[in-house]
């Protein structure tokens, strides 16, 4: 009888086994089924499909092409023969009349190496262009038949565009176009273009042994001034617009710190007996929170203008109501025995706070608002794009003109630097401050760990 | 009596060591003190000079804005919940983007994680590159990588989602790795003794054991990127910060719809807080009931 029931149970126990078994299996293929279904769901919704024809992979090419390399226009108006040559075809980054890079050489007809073999002649009527292993092309503009041109005999080849008014040459070594009114020859580089001086700059293309040299009698100051107020690159806004975003990282989460602390009090359990007042301040913590920093910074902004104050404010505000949640938490788990022995002294109730409380928590609250300090400095960045102050400004400005794209990636490379920046600064902050917050040991050396000293 | 002596001479030069270290610790927090309310100070006047406005005249201001939308909803508050269910898609297209990029970027932050960890690694001498990868791909704001792939790809969600998906792969995998270091490597020996392959050790042997603390991770990114998602959409890739910023360049007129999707994303933004809030608890006690089990 008794081996009977120990059978049944065994039989329920393999029946129990089974079903676990089975459900564990649901589990394991149902969950990645669950997510797949969801990606597919997400890939339909956001019609990817579709993505590939409303993408402008013309524009990726652009942007990836000249955010490494840069071109440098050779343009001759054929109304008045006046030749130019201007870096991206910019003001800013052109040679002064009759000056010109080495590669060029002005005269009645101006000659333009684009090494390789390929030349481009701009003579007085007629441009020609001698493509290695193709032949001389020539190009006529006239006033009344367009552009006229004679090509080497055989096929036109697909890298020749040619219409009535216009001609298209792109090579390997660089792109010539003729029109009627102008002849233009784009000539690439690699490099970010004039990123140590402009062409007005007398420094322009010395090597950095003669700059030394220079700078060593007596230069130095005339150097930085050229490079700070560099016209393209402008290395001065640029380091003023990283100062910015730091410095609403800085006062916003600082600021959030200094405001909550005295308010967790109010929101801790232990130290504010008064359920209604803690039952609002939480709520209040909650409502700052559950408003979004994005709408806090459009309000914000209202009031007080596009800059780094509204950041700042933007960024105080929202983690105002987070480190409100984590110090009154931090609060509520003190330990009422350090408190009750500095009572036992004779301490009065500041004395209670600042040696029985704040000793406990200031681990827990400096680590949070370092972590907080490198969370938000790329919260700043991006808050600075939507209101107009700091980095983030420049990068949308950058990414909106849409032909600057070796500042976007100057830009993104300093972003990337100075958040990493600021978490090694964070860390090493917290290091220094709070003993033992570091995971791994640190290997012994010769002086001791020096005491923190954060707090008096 | 020669003891006494020697003992007390010892206790005066005690108290002097000790009185000369509290006052050397006193006069260190006292300088880093006035430090921290200087640069506060200072780095107050400068953000207050380069601000278009005044910190005093916007403090009387900042509630005018508020108060202009919210009068105006209150007009028209007849025509709120028509408002709330027309930018419902978008509140969902928002939530999307947030849970599919927190899905791909958990997804991502898995592997990351799981080849940048001590004793888990496929190649353990790249384990340095793999950290420094997720470092970078922490660092780099989403709407850096949105606006540039706004500019290919043309506006929209799939912008926004890889840009978040980026950034979360990057943060997860920092705090994936950390867990994954704890993960005991006995069931990977187990499995490795029968001839498994690294993704079968990974996803039989470390898996099960980090899975609960991975999801909890996963829960808190997925409320950071509601808000990041809502940000995007501000700068031009679709959801509720599209319809926001639409709502608000028009100006006035249109402050009903600004108030509309306002309290969309604020009790969006509640309730997931809430939510994953109860999750998270339960995840973590359910890891430790399985472990009692």
């Amino acid at each position: 009888m008794s081996t009977a029931t120990t059978d049944l149970d065994l039989i329920h126990l393999k029946h129990q086994a089974d079903r676990l078994f089975t459900r564990k299996r649901l589990l394991g293929f149902g969950l990645p089924a669950l997510v797949l279904a969801y990606l597919a769901y997400i890939f339909f919704a956001f019609d990817m499909p579709g993505l590939a024809a409303r993408a402008n992979w013309e524009n990726g090419r652009t942007l990836v092409a000249d955010s490494y390399s840069y071109k440098t226009h050779v343009t001759r108006d054929n109304r008045s023969g006046a030749v130019s040559v201007a870096v991206e075809g910019e003001r800013k980054g052109t040679w002064s009349d009759g000056q010109a890079p080495e590669w060029v050489a002005l005269g009645e007809t101006t000659v333009i190496d684009l090494t390789g073999g390929h030349i481009v002649r701009f003579g007085p009527e007629t441009v020609e262009y001698d493509i290695p292993g193709y032949g001389t092309l020539r190009a006529t503009p006239t006033r009344t038949q367009g552009v006229v041109t004679e090509l080497p005999p055989g096929d036109l080849p697909d890298w020749i565009n040619q219409s009535k008014n216009r001609i298209t040459v792109t090579t390997e070594a660089g792109r010539l176009t003729v029109t009627r009114n102008r002849s233009e020859v784009f000539r690439y580089f690699t490099g970010w273009e004039l990123f140590w001086f402009t062409l007005d700059s007398p420094y322009h293309g010395l090597s950095p042994a003669e700059l030394a040299r220079r700078a060593a009698n007596g230069e130095a100051g005339a150097i930085w001034h050229d490079f700070w107020n560099n016209t393209m690159w402008r290395h001065g806004d640029v380091a003023w617009a990283i100062g910015e975003t730091i410095l609403m990282a800085f006062l916003g989460t600082f600021g959030a710190a200094i405001i909550a602390l005295p308010l967790a009090f109010l929101a801790a359990r232990n130290f504010n007996p008064l359920a209604p007042v803690r039952f609002a301040m939480r709520r209040v913590f909650d409502f700052v929170r559950g408003v979004d920093a994005l709408i806090w910074t459009v309000v914000l902004a209202r009031a007080f203008g596009p800059g780094p104050l509204t950041g700042a404010l933007a960024i105080l505000v929202t983690d105002s109501g987070t480190f409100g949640k984590i110090f009154s938490e931090a609060l509520e788990n003190v330990d009422a025995k350090q408190i009750e022995g500095v009572q036992s002294t004779g301490a009065n109730a500041a004395q209670r706070y600042r040696f029985g409380v704040i000793p406990q928590i200031t681990p827990v609250l400096l680590s949070q608002v370092l972590y907080f300090l490198e969370s938000n400095t790329r919260s700043a960045t991006i808050i600075g794009a939507i209101t107009g102050g700091g980095i983030g400004l420049l990068l949308t400005q950058a990414i909106i003109t849409q032909k600057d794209w070796e500042e976007v990636a100057y830009y993104i490379l300093l972003i990337v630097l100075m958040v990493m920046l600021m978490d090694w600064f964070s860390g090493w902050l917290r290091a220094r401050l709070i003993r033992g917050e570091t995971a791994r040991p640190r290997k012994p050396r010769g002086n001791p760990e020096p005491e923190p000293f954060f707090l008096p | 009596m020669t003891d006494l002596t020697a003992g007390q001479g010892d206790l005066a030069r005690i108290r002097d060591d000790y009185t000369a270290l509290t006052r050397r610790k006193r006069v260190y927090g006292g300088i880093l003190l006035i430090l921290f309310v200087s640069l506060m100070a200072a780095g107050f006047h400068t953000a207050d000079d380069r601000n278009a406005g005044g910190f005093v005249d916007g403090w009387r201001r900042i509630l005018d804005y508020p108060a202009e939308v919210l009068t105006e909803a209150l007009e028209k508050s007849a025509q709120l919940p028509g408002h709330l269910v027309h930018f419902l898609p978008a509140l969902v297209e928002t939530l999307n983007i947030a849970a599919a990029a927190t899905l791909l970027g958990a997804l991502g932050g898995t592997v990351l994680a799981l080849l940048s960890t001590r004793g888990l690694a496929y190649w353990p001498r790249l384990i340095p590159l793999f950290r420094r990868i997720a470092d970078i791909c922490r660092a780099v704001p989403e709407i850096v990588i949105a606006l540039v792939l706004i500019f290919v790809l043309g506006g929209g969600p799939v912008p926004a989602m890889i840009a978040i998906a980026i950034h979360t792969a990057g943060a997860l995998g920092k705090l994936f790795s950390e867990v994954a270091e704890n993960a005991s490597l006995k069931p990977v020996e187990g499995l490795e003794s029968t001839g498994a392959n690294w993704a079968q050790r990974m996803y039989l042997g470390v898996i099960p054991q980090v899975g609960p603390n991975f999801v909890s991770y996963a829960l808190l990114r997925f409320e950071i990127n509601i808000r990041a998602s809502a940000i995007l959409g501000f700068v031009g890739a679709g959801g509720i910060g599209y319809e926001l910023r639409n709502a608000m360049s028009w100006g006035q007129g249109r402050y009903d719809e600004a108030a509309a999707i306002f309290l969309l994303l604020f009790v969006t933004i509640v309730a997931v807080d809430q939510i994953s809030d109860r999750l998270r608890a339960r995840l973590t006690h359910g890891a430790r009931a399985g472990v009692t089990a």
